[in-house]
């Protein structure tokens, strides 16, 4: 009993450790991503091909899902606002619930889903074949050629992702509640622009989107370029990717919703 | 002056943490010769080949390669050395996204400020030298695996290095596609003034093509010699390698309990 009290207690240490050195390797990678950026802005044309794959290719999720969301709010905040007699307000509810939580969290859980899986996926295959190892042989550093463009592209594209699910969101309360129920359009809109200030919604939810589009991004290139290089290695990264983007997304929203929106 | 060796390796250890990969390795390899470095799986050749391109530092001894010591190497001066290698790896390890004309030509665009027409005509002239001209539009997929090795190869000399590293380049092929290969690795050895060094185990094909062959076993330098006295040799290591026998020094089984305790024959 006692021996597997000391094991279980050993074990625990042990994944500590392991867990303290990979986010030490991981704060290393960053690092060093940040100190080899220099060929992404020399050569532009590197992050604006990645921009393609991790931004332009997330679109129609994005877009979609960015719809769906805001139907459903200007369903649902129709109903509870009803009951107050409040239902001009609804331009508002759906604008600050969407620039404020939901088109920073929900796309970038969208983006982890479908980008970042992908970039871990793409860089622990070309791990796994060799590609990274055959571009050191050609004295190219694949932090500098790989890893710095996709971090960057991830980092632009999340902001303007956000953004546009918000739009998107937006116009799809309205198509819910002024053209299916019938709110005074006049009022959506008024309302809309005197409740939403720039500063304190707009701007603090593109600083989330903005920090939810390193994290993500980071998680997802370390772990692409960590993942042991074999199918079940590339596939245990890709999942940890999507697992560990989708909690630490919720994690900073709600540091980041702590500081910004205090007693507004 | 130039020394008449491009590579000097002088008693070399080095071991992963506390297990030990090669252990007092020394070779010589002349300028403009193709070298094999044999062993069975395991024996530290490719450790061997990633001392000499400086991806692993020696723990002790030295690794020269055109006189500079590579153990002493910065990160940039280890990046300067290897603008003038090629490196041909096991299955090719081309750019999966780029076509066999943009993996040509990968290096002149990162290293060089060549003009895209002068790039266009080099390509197509490595690719020539491989006789791929014609697929400088696939992309790898499209590549059978010997067609592949070519690419790679292609890759390799596109900046006409002065030492080609080759790892493993028959491993997987069918014998008209080993035959090309190996036809191509004495070529272009010729052809560009190179230097080459061959780690495989395929004995019969790189026999054909060297100058030279070293024998590793257990991460030491057992044999060395011409093809010729390869062949001829008496050592039963060397021996069984060559002629691939199934048993002799290295056991065709794995260590273990005699048959008697493994088969509970005494109970």
């Amino acid at each position: 009993m006692l021996a597997r009290t000391a094991a279980s207690i050993r074990g625990i240490g042990s994944r500590s450790i392991d867990a303290v050195l990979r986010l030490g390797y991981a704060a290393r990678f960053i690092a060093r991503t940040l100190a080899s950026s220099g060929t992404s802005v020399k050569r532009p044309r590197l992050v604006v091909r990645e921009l393609y794959f991790t931004g332009v290719l997330s679109l129609i999720i994005i877009l979609v899902s960015g719809l769906f969301v805001g139907m459903v709010l200007g369903l649902q905040g129709y109903q509870t606002l009803q009951t107050y007699g409040s239902e001009s307000a609804l331009g508002v509810l759906v604008a600050l619930s969407l620039v404020r939580e939901l088109g920073p969290v929900v796309s970038a859980l969208l983006f982890a889903s479908r980008a970042g899986s992908a970039m871990t996926a793409e860089i622990g295959l070309m791990k796994a074949t060799e590609q990274l190892s055959a571009m050191e042989m050609m004295a190219v550093d694949p932090i500098s050629r790989v890893v710095a463009p996709r971090f960057w592209a991830g980092v632009i594209s999340m902001p303007l992702l956000a953004a546009m699910f918000s739009a998107m969101g937006v116009f799809g309360g309205y198509l819910v509640g002024v053209v299916l129920i019938g709110v005074d359009e006049g009022s959506f809109w008024s309302q809309m622009q005197s409740a939403v200030d720039f500063r304190e919604d707009i701007v603090n939810g593109v600083i989330k989107s903005f920090v939810f589009g390193v994290a993500v991004t980071w998680i997802a290139l370390f772990e692409g370029y960590d993942a042991p290089p074999t199918a079940e290695g590339v596939s245990g990264a890709t999942t940890r990717t999507v697992v560990t983007s989708s909690l630490a997304i919720l994690f900073l929203d709600f540091i980041l919703t702590a500081f910004m929106f205090r007693g507004v | 002056m130039l020394s008449e060796n491009l590579i000097e390796i002088k008693d070399v250890n080095f071991a992963y943490g506390t297990r030990p990969i090669l252990t007092g390795i020394s070779m010589t390899i002349p300028r403009g010769s193709v070298v094999a470095i044999m062993g069975i799986s395991g024996s530290g050749k490719t450790t061997l080949l990633r001392l000499i391109a400086g991806v692993m530092k020696a723990k002790h001894g030295e690794v020269r390669v055109d006189g500079q010591l590579v153990n002493d190497l910065d990160q940039e001066g280890i990046y300067k050395l290897r603008r003038r290698m090629g490196m041909m790896f096991q299955f090719g390890a081309l750019f999966t996204d780029l076509s066999v004309f943009d993996n040509v030509a990968f290096q002149m665009r990162e290293h060089t400020d060549f003009s895209e027409a002068m790039i266009r005509d080099l390509v197509m002239m490595k690719l020539h030298a491989v006789g791929l001209r014609g697929a400088h539009g696939l992309m790898p997929s499209e590549l059978s695996g010997g067609m592949a090795r070519r690419v790679a190869l292609a890759r390799a000399i596109a900046l006409d290095p002065m030492l080609m590293l080759y790892d493993e380049p028959f491993t997987g092929l069918d014998p008209i596609a080993m035959g090309i290969i190996s036809n191509l690795i004495k070529r272009l050895n010729s052809a560009l003034g190179t230097t080459s060094i061959v780690v495989t185990h395929d004995v019969h094909e790189a026999m054909e093509v060297v100058d030279y062959v070293y024998y590793l076993s257990d991460g030491k330098m057992v044999a060395h010699g011409t093809p010729d006295q390869m062949r001829n040799s008496t050592d039963p290591l060397v021996r069984q390698f060559v002629y691939g026998e199934a048993d002799g020094p290295v056991a065709y089984q794995y260590p273990s309990r005699t048959l008697v305790d493994d088969m509970r024959l005494g109970a």
